[in-house]
């Protein structure tokens, strides 16, 4: 397969970048994105020139590193799929693809396609947590949790801190991701003796990192590879204002 | 106290706000249409309920009310907006594919369509509210002919198209900030998806209501 690459390519953080134009001549559809990009890096080492920049580590969805803007769209055109398990048999013979960095204020770009998402961490510093005493593990049963709410926790706990949401949102807004590590802990008992701190601490923390406001349009929602909902922004609104208007 | 400082300056605490003021908007929009549904019973009965309407001291509680809902509306709006566009290095017409086929028409062009029913709102009080006064006696109670202020009106067919514009952007606005709303105020959950489909239909009836309205005076009178 042949493909044409359109790759962002940026030397450090203060440079401008522009795009560059790549042929990858025999590409195999049962290659990774990854891969495929792998393959061209082989290629550019091999004449000499500078391999292209990409996060990546896990490479099977679980990691949230690989965050690449394919064709307008965050990890790419399938939906629920990370770039790393995003395959080549998805594009077709002689396509053109554009590959760019995720574009925020709040991740710069670092070089190339690797952006700076370190504003996540310090928001789950902020508050993304919940303490607990260390010593023997506690009984299984002594806590009991329903069926229902374990699984929303689990589902809220999919997220993979990417930043897909942030790259798909006009406002480059981070309630998706907040949201959603708010939610895993609020759900649970376990987490509620911390609640009202964590939420106000970790919004406080979004708004300071430059993230815009959630202005409702879904599209977060949509180029999330974990299919993380928008029922856990609501329940952070509601979280941010109880915590205002209790203890 | 503090807390709720706290909230209220977080961008959380701010579209809350703006999604309450929404609310309230829509409220009004919602009475006003229905008041104005007297157009079709005749000029008598439009006329009294308007002057009944402005008679009560309570008129003035109520208009200081809306100008408040207006103003921290369209304000925090404004300041969020201003926030958003610092946060995204690039032009809104360089916004993602992603973003451009999955967010609706209606919910990216929320400011646009915002101010543009404000700059509606202001001309509308300037042609009506603050427009000539024809008086009438009904009852044997003098009072203000508004029937015949809004038949003249809508006698020019570019102005009743420009009615007729502006009611679509109503529409839109209304159709994606209705549902946003009860989102932003943290009340959508799972068990409650018929909120999603509640602002088409809201704004579906406000809008037509109010696009009736002007279409029917100009149709009936020409
Ligand atoms: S590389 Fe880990 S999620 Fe893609």
């Amino acid at each position: 397969m042949k493909l044409n690459l359109k790759i962002w390519r940026q030397k450090s953080p203060s440079e401008q970048g522009q795009f560059k134009d790549y042929v990858v001549n025999n590409a195999n559809e049962d290659m990774s994105f990854l891969e495929m990009l792998d393959f061209l890096n082989m290629d550019l080492v091999r004449k000499g020139e500078e391999a292209v920049q990409f996060d990546h580590d896990c490479r099977e969805g679980i990691c949230g590193s690989c965050s690449l803007m394919i064709n307008g769209s965050p990890h790419g055109p399938e939906t629920g799929t990370a770039t790393c398990q995003l395959h080549i048999r998805k594009f077709k013979d002689g396509d053109t693809i554009v590959i760019e960095p995720f574009r925020a204020k709040a991740f710069p770009v670092l070089r190339d396609l690797c952006v700076d998402r370190t504003a996540f961490d310090r928001i789950m510093a902020a508050g993304g947590f919940c303490s607990v005493n260390t010593g023997n593990a506690p009984e299984a049963n002594s806590i009991l949790i329903g069926k229902e709410v374990a699984e929303n926790a689990m589902d809220s706990a999919a997220c993979i801190g990417c930043g897909a949401c942030v790259a798909a949102c006009k406002n480059a807004s981070a309630m998706l991701f907040v949201s959603a590590k708010v939610s895993q802990f609020a759900l649970l008992p376990q987490g509620k003796p911390e609640r009202s701190r964590r939420v106000r601490q970790m919004v406080a923390q979004m708004d300071k990192e430059m993230f815009g406001s959630c202005s409702n349009t879904g599209a977060c929602e949509a180029a999330c590879p974990k299919e993380i909902s928008l029922e856990n922004m609501a329940r952070l609104n509601r979280e941010m204002l109880r915590a205002s208007v209790t203890e | 106290m503090m807390k709720c400082k706290s909230f209220l300056s977080s961008s959380v605490g701010q579209k809350f706000l703006v999604a309450l003021t929404g609310l309230g908007l829509s409220g009004f929009v919602l009475t006003h249409m229905l008041g104005n549904l007297l157009l079709f019973v005749g000029p008598n009965a439009y006329n009294l309920y308007g002057h009944k309407l402005t008679s009560t001291p309570l008129i003035y509680v109520a208009e200081v009310v809306l100008v408040t809902l207006f103003v921290v509306h369209v304000g925090l709006t404004l300041k969020l907006q201003k926030a958003n566009r610092a946060s995204r290095p690039i032009a809104p017409s360089q916004l993602p594919n992603v973003c451009v086929k999955r967010a609706s028409f209606a919910s990216r062009t929320m400011a646009l369509s915002g101010l543009m029913i404000l700059s509606f709102a202001i001309l509308h009080l300037v042609t009506f509210k603050f427009g000539p006064y024809y008086a009438v006696t009904v009852d044997g109670v003098e009072m203000r002919d508004l029937y015949k202020l809004v038949q003249e009106s809508f006698q020019k067919e570019w102005y009743t198209g420009f009615y007729l514009v502006c009611m679509v952007i109503l529409f839109t606005h209304l159709s994606h900030g209705f549902t946003a709303a009860f989102q932003s105020l943290g009340l959508s959950n799972t068990h409650n998806t018929w909120l999603k489909r509640i602002g088409f239909v809201f704004a579906l009836v406000v809008a037509g209501g109010f696009f009736s309205q002007p279409l029917y005076m100009y149709l009936a009178h020409h």
